[in-house]
């Protein structure tokens, strides 16, 4: 049994295939099937299940998905370069999940509910957020940034998998609104909705992943769980979180778990969108597992070379998402140099628009932060405010004169 | 409705359905088994009006049966009140008689922040009047209330400790002292001006609660008041309450919990000065 010990060495995906060939073994584990359909090759397969799903995806919306994939990978560049000049305090990149994340973001609908962790950029350009407004909260100006309302994409979420139970309530708040309109009598005004509550490998050990899982269950919530194995959680790689595939975990509290391709955006679209509709339909929550991986650093402040080898980070970028579709597109014909390059246009000219508007992100006032504490009045954050704007004001005579002293200076006296 | 067994579970699915426009309730069964559910309510509930530019607004209201005297088993006797007024973003209220329960809960249901309600759970079987047309004082759930007027000393308390001091006032009435009393009602926010003004008129303030002392809502009351009313103290404010331990097994709880004897000691105290 030493065997199936949790191995803190490294040994990258080979330990992961060891450890579930041991769990098939022990336990009569069933290895996962991971549903692909765009295979590395560029060679589009078939599923008898979510092919169906595939043919839906017209030779526009294919390019579509290559374009958002290589804007999201460009802007992503862009973001790491502005934390290196000192324009972001931290970064947190997604390249080599971009297939995992416009997939499964395309397949949503405007009418349902995404609950992000901080890692989900590319989720946040299909549902249209502003993505300089994006980064507020890694410039450190707002801990939001956007508001949620306009977009169904929540605020990041930086406590790991605290977002799965807000999904699962909220997912709840959409079968009671159904109910409630049911019982109004009146016609249906609004379409079916359901949620995603996206985490990751490492937050998949977290208590409140299993508990938004048995709520999930328990009320046949309308949620997906998007769970992006990237198969590492800073420097900790997923066999210490699973001893079995994650996506087999959702047989545990009785509703499907699949393991999808998650650098196959088409595979991924399907599921999801199959997942979507499970959920809207009433059938209930959904587990999705995207095996993929994150090419780059947990986060700026991370060095992936001191605990993972470059030949992994190799094998992996051969399975890379937008390579294989590009294949795909220019053997079927479907996309040639021009449009290419106009992806490759586009990319640029949105980085240099975050680019110029992150350093006009306004730098908020702290009385807004007084203004927000509570919705309603509180009187210690009002007593407080009004010692700040006295104290503030007591400098007010000093202030100016700094600044005509600073104004002197730079007027050369 | 039932839910799993399972508080952070309750608290983040609340925080779901309030996002989706619903007025969540959650019932945490007893005071000691709030922590598991602690995270969400610390760094989600309290933070996201906030962190949402208030954008966002999560009206759940959190219901926690807290304190002793009931001779129950470990985790069952706790005040942890201090620990959640600590967090911005809260509001902490606890009703001490039928009638402040009756309104304070609605009033809590009502209001578009997160409240807690700390229910001193040996006061649930106390019968009072309520009056369902008129909330009378208990219009407002964020103010004190003065129980009864006094001149040579006040007594603040809340919760289960409300007829402890108000027994300890009519006791030191027969000694000659006029007491007054303060049922402080809301724990966040704080009613600083209500027990301002009467440490103005008395002199002198007793502190009363179940929790430990130290970094207890007493100390910060002693702090503020300090503060705010300096030249009418003529002694430092007295703190009653739990001593710095876990809360102890049932069969000494008596000599743990405040009783009107050690509101009384402490008052001599105050007014030796």
């Amino acid at each position: 049994m030493g065997t199936h010990l949790p191995s803190t060495e490294f040994d990258g995906t080979a330990v992961d295939d060891q450890r579930e060939a041991d769990a098939e073994a022990v336990m009569g584990e069933p290895p996962a099937q991971m549903v692909q359909l765009l295979g590395p090759d560029g060679k589009l397969g078939a599923d008898p299940v979510y092919s169906q799903y595939a043919d839906k995806l017209t030779p526009e919306r294919l390019r579509g998905l290559y374009a958002d994939m290589a804007a999201i990978r460009r802007f992503d560049v862009e973001a790491t370069a502005l934390q290196r000049q000192g324009q972001l305090a931290l970064w947190v990149p997604l390249t080599g999940q971009e297939a995992a994340q416009i997939g499964s973001g395309r397949a949503s609908q405007p009418q349902d509910y995404i609950f992000p962790t901080y890692r989900e950029h590319g989720v946040a350009l299909t549902r249209n957020v502003d993505l300089a407004e994006l980064l507020r909260q890694f410039r450190g100006v707002s801990n939001g940034g956007w508001n949620p309302k306009d977009t169904n994409f929540h605020l990041y979420t930086l406590v790991l998998a605290a977002q799965t139970l807000h999904a699962v309530g909220y997912a709840m708040g959409i079968q009671r609104d159904q109910k409630l309109a049911a019982a109004a009598g009146g016609a249906r005004q609004e379409p079916d909705a359901a949620v995603i509550a996206y985490f990751g490998d490492g937050a998949s050990s977290e208590g409140d992943v299993h508990e938004s899982m048995v709520f999930a269950s328990s009320y046949n919530a309308p949620v997906v769980f998007f769970c992006q194995n990237n198969h590492w959680a800073i420097s900790v790689p997923t066999n210490v979180q699973t001893r079995v595939p994650l996506s087999n975990r959702a047989k545990g509290y009785g509703f499907p778990g699949i393991r999808v391709d998650g650098n196959d955006v088409i595979a991924v679209h399907a599921v999801t969108e199959w997942a979507l509709e499970h959920a809207r339909q009433g059938k209930g929550p959904v587990l999705i597992e995207a095996f993929t991986y994150r090419v780059g650093a947990h986060t700026t402040a991370d060095d992936p070379t001191k605990y993972r080898p470059s030949a992994e980070e190799d094998a992996w970028r051969a399975k890379d998402p937008l390579l294989r579709l590009e294949k795909y597109l220019r053997a079927e014909g479907l996309a040639d140099d021009d449009f290419f390059a106009r992806v490759k246009a586009d990319g640029d000219e949105l980085a240099a628009y975050v680019r110029r508007t992150t350093h006009d992100l306004e730098t908020p006032d702290i009385r807004s932060a007084f203004a927000n504490t509570y919705a309603e009045a509180h009187p210690l954050v009002a007593e407080e405010l009004a010692w700040f704007e006295e104290y503030e004001a007591g400098f007010a005579g000093v202030d100016s004169s700094a600044e005509q002293g600073q104004a002197a200076a730079k007027a050369g006296h | 409705m039932d839910t799993p067994l399972a508080e952070s579970g309750i608290i983040g699915t609340a925080i779901g359905l309030a996002l989706r426009g619903y007025r969540p309730v959650c019932e945490i069964q007893f005071d000691g088994f709030v922590f598991p559910g602690f995270n969400q309510i610390t760094t989600q509930l309290a933070k996201m009006h906030a962190r949402s530019n208030g954008n966002l607004t999560v009206p759940v209201v959190i219901r926690i049966p807290y304190g002793g005297g009931i001779g129950s088993v470990e985790h069952h006797s706790e005040s942890p009140e201090a620990l959640f007024a600590h967090t911005a973003g809260l509001r902490i209220i606890t009703p001490s008689n039928p009638h402040d329960a009756y309104w304070m809960i609605q009033q809590a249901v009502d209001c578009q922040d997160p409240v807690i309600v700390f229910e001193p759970k040996r006061r649930y079987w106390l019968k009072g009047e309520v009056d369902t047309e008129a909330p009378g004082h208990a219009a407002d759930p964020f103010k004190a209330h003065v129980l009864r007027e006094g001149t040579d000393a006040t007594v603040v308390a809340y919760g289960p400790l409300v007829p402890v001091a108000l027994a300890a006032a009519n006791a030191a009435e027969e000694d000659g002292r006029s007491v007054e009393v303060i049922d402080l009602r809301s724990i966040s926010p704080l009613d600083f001006d209500t027990v301002t003004a009467s440490v103005r008129k008395t002199g002198r303030l007793v502190v009363a609660h179940e929790a430990p002392t130290f970094g207890g809502i007493g100390g910060e009351i002693a702090a503020r008041i300090s503060e705010r009313a300096f030249h009418s103290l003529e002694a430092p404010v007295i703190r009653v309450g739990g001593f710095h331990m876990p809360y102890p097994v049932a069969k000494v709880e008596e000599d743990y919990l405040p009783d009107i004897d050690r509101i009384l000691e402490a008052l001599d105290r105050a007014l030796s000065y």
